[in-house]
């Protein structure tokens, strides 16, 4: 893999530090007049999500990871593992639990996702911005609420849990936001 | 802002110079990298060097008997990008006759008084280096302690000191002085630190009272460095030999090898006469001027776009 000097550093750039793979968010060039400079980074870990600031000499390189985002078909999950194909490929990825996170709950069979790949297994998986997806569970609507003030939970195919208006039936199918969790509209089928 | 400067100046009968910017050699700070280019006067080649300030030429004037001057002129250092810096910007920098550092101070904050009179900074600070480094990380600049240091860079989220810095004093005093002290100089005031340790000292003089310091004093508002100033060091032996030390550390290094400006130290060697000067950047004092948040916005054509 290649290695990256100091001056190369930009947002987006995905570098290995402690081992882990991360993502530079911002640099920063910082040097005094008459001293030496130093390029202040901020990065995430793309292995945990947290975000830290690391100080480098300027000139100073480190080893770029080999970070690559993919479209590809979600499967199936066999209770312990989650199934992905590359459609072009057919090749398949498989990852568990802790590396889908949140993600989960928003795919349905044959949707497709973004998976993160390092040195080419999944690291992690991003759903895409709006699913559609049928709700299985929800309360009676009220009669001539049109629009709903309040709304009410409602539970969809996929298991996860979003607030509705009072409107919406069991059945019916909905977009949501998955950046948001919330409610966008109905899907006319 | 320009217009405001030379005034200023002409008030006080300080007269403006122009030096060259093509220069037969260069500073030796190894922390400073310039631009070179060749000179080609057939059948001759010569390298010559963008300066990286007009310390060297103006110091040579002074010497000559040109009495108080000063120069609004471009510099360039090479390799120097990012949200406060472009390798080619503009200068400001003036030199006193007779003046100590303290009266080149109330000088610097009677120019910024007038600059700032629609931004109403607070009052100017004056702070001790030591003082001011104290405060804020409870080490002792002067007095160099690894141990206390690295425990200092571990409890303070830059565990990566102890490797960048090693044993090296001075690049300690950089890192935990850009990184820990500098964001808090100068909130909404001029702030001026001063009395910069010996290895640090630059092309200043050391303290009369206090060989561990140096008389420097370095400008920062809202904690961005403006301009770094000196009571001028006269001695031409003592310049000679910070020249050599730094040429020495140059090619343990493997920097670009330069030579002792030999003009300057005639200059010196001839009689410099008791002088304070400082040199001020003037992009980074408009972007504070307009409250913008970047050299970029003040530039005409950054480097990218040059």
């Amino acid at each position: 893999m290649a290695t990256y000097s100091t001056n190369e550093f930009k947002a987006g750039l995905k570098v290995m530090l402690d081992n882990d793979p991360c993502a530079i968010i911002e640099n920063e060039f910082v040097k005094p007049g008459k001293g030496q400079a130093f390029s202040r980074v901020k990065i995430r870990n793309l292995k945990t999500g947290r975000v830290i600031e690391r100080t480098f000499k300027s000139g100073e390189s480190i080893e770029g990871a080999d970070v690559v985002d993919a479209e590809m078909q979600y499967l199936y999950n066999d209770g312990q593992f989650w199934h992905f194909m590359v459609p072009d490929t057919f090749e398949q990825y498989q990852t568990d639990q802790k590396v889908v996170g949140d993600a989960g709950k928003w795919l349905k069979d044959q949707d497709s996702c973004t998976v993160t790949l390092w040195n080419d297994s999944p690291l992690a998986i991003s759903p895409p911005n709006f699913v559609d997806l049928a709700i299985t569970e929800t309360d009676p609507g009220v009669r001539g609420d049109t629009s709903g003030g309040g709304g009410k939970p409602a539970t969809l195919e996929t298991g996860a849990v979003v607030r509705v208006p009072l409107f919406v039936q069991i059945g019916e199918v909905i977009k949501v936001d998955t950046r948001t969790g919330e409610y966008v509209s109905r899907v006319k089928e | 802002m320009l217009a405001e400067l030379r005034q200023f100046f002409a008030e006080r009968s300080v007269l403006e110079v122009e030096t060259p910017l093509l220069s037969h050699t260069i500073g030796t700070d190894p922390q400073l990298e310039f631009f070179t280019t060749e000179y080609c006067l057939s059948p001759q080649r010569q390298t010559l060097f963008l300066q990286t300030s007009p310390e060297f030429a103006m110091k040579r004037l002074l010497a000559a008997g040109s009495g108080c001057i000063y120069q609004i002129g471009k510099a360039f250092r090479n390799g120097e990008s990012g949200r406060f810096h472009n390798p080619e910007f503009t200068m400001l920098e003036w030199y006193r006759v007779g003046f100590t550092l303290p009266q080149l101070m109330d000088e610097i904050t009677e120019l910024f008084a007038g600059l700032f009179r629609e931004q109403s900074l607070q009052e100017t600070q004056r702070v001790g280096y030591q003082d001011v480094f104290v405060s804020y990380t409870g080490l002792d600049p002067l007095i160099f302690s690894y141990q206390d240091y690295c425990v200092f860079a571990g409890e303070s989220q830059i565990p990566e000191a102890v490797d960048i810095c090693g044993h090296d004093h001075a690049l300690w005093l950089d890192f935990i002085f850009s990184h820990k002290v500098q964001p808090h100089l100068g909130e909404n005031a001029l702030c001026m630190v001063y009395g910069y340790p010996v290895c640090q000292s630059s092309l200043a003089r050391i303290n009369q009272d206090n060989a561990q310091i140096a008389d420097r004093v370095e400008l920062f508002i809202n904690g961005v460095e403006l301009g770094n100033g000196y009571y001028e060091l006269t001695d031409a032996k003592e310049q000679s030999r910070r020249f050599d030390r730094e040429l020495a550390i140059r090619q343990q290094q493997k920097l670009p090898v330069t030579v002792k400006d030999q003009r300057l130290i005639a200059a010196l060697e001839s009689g410099l006469p008791e002088c304070s000067g400082v040199a001020i950047g003037l992009d980074r004092l408009l972007v504070l001027l307009s409250g913008s948040a970047a050299l970029d916005e003040v530039l005409s054509f950054p480097i990218r776009r040059a």
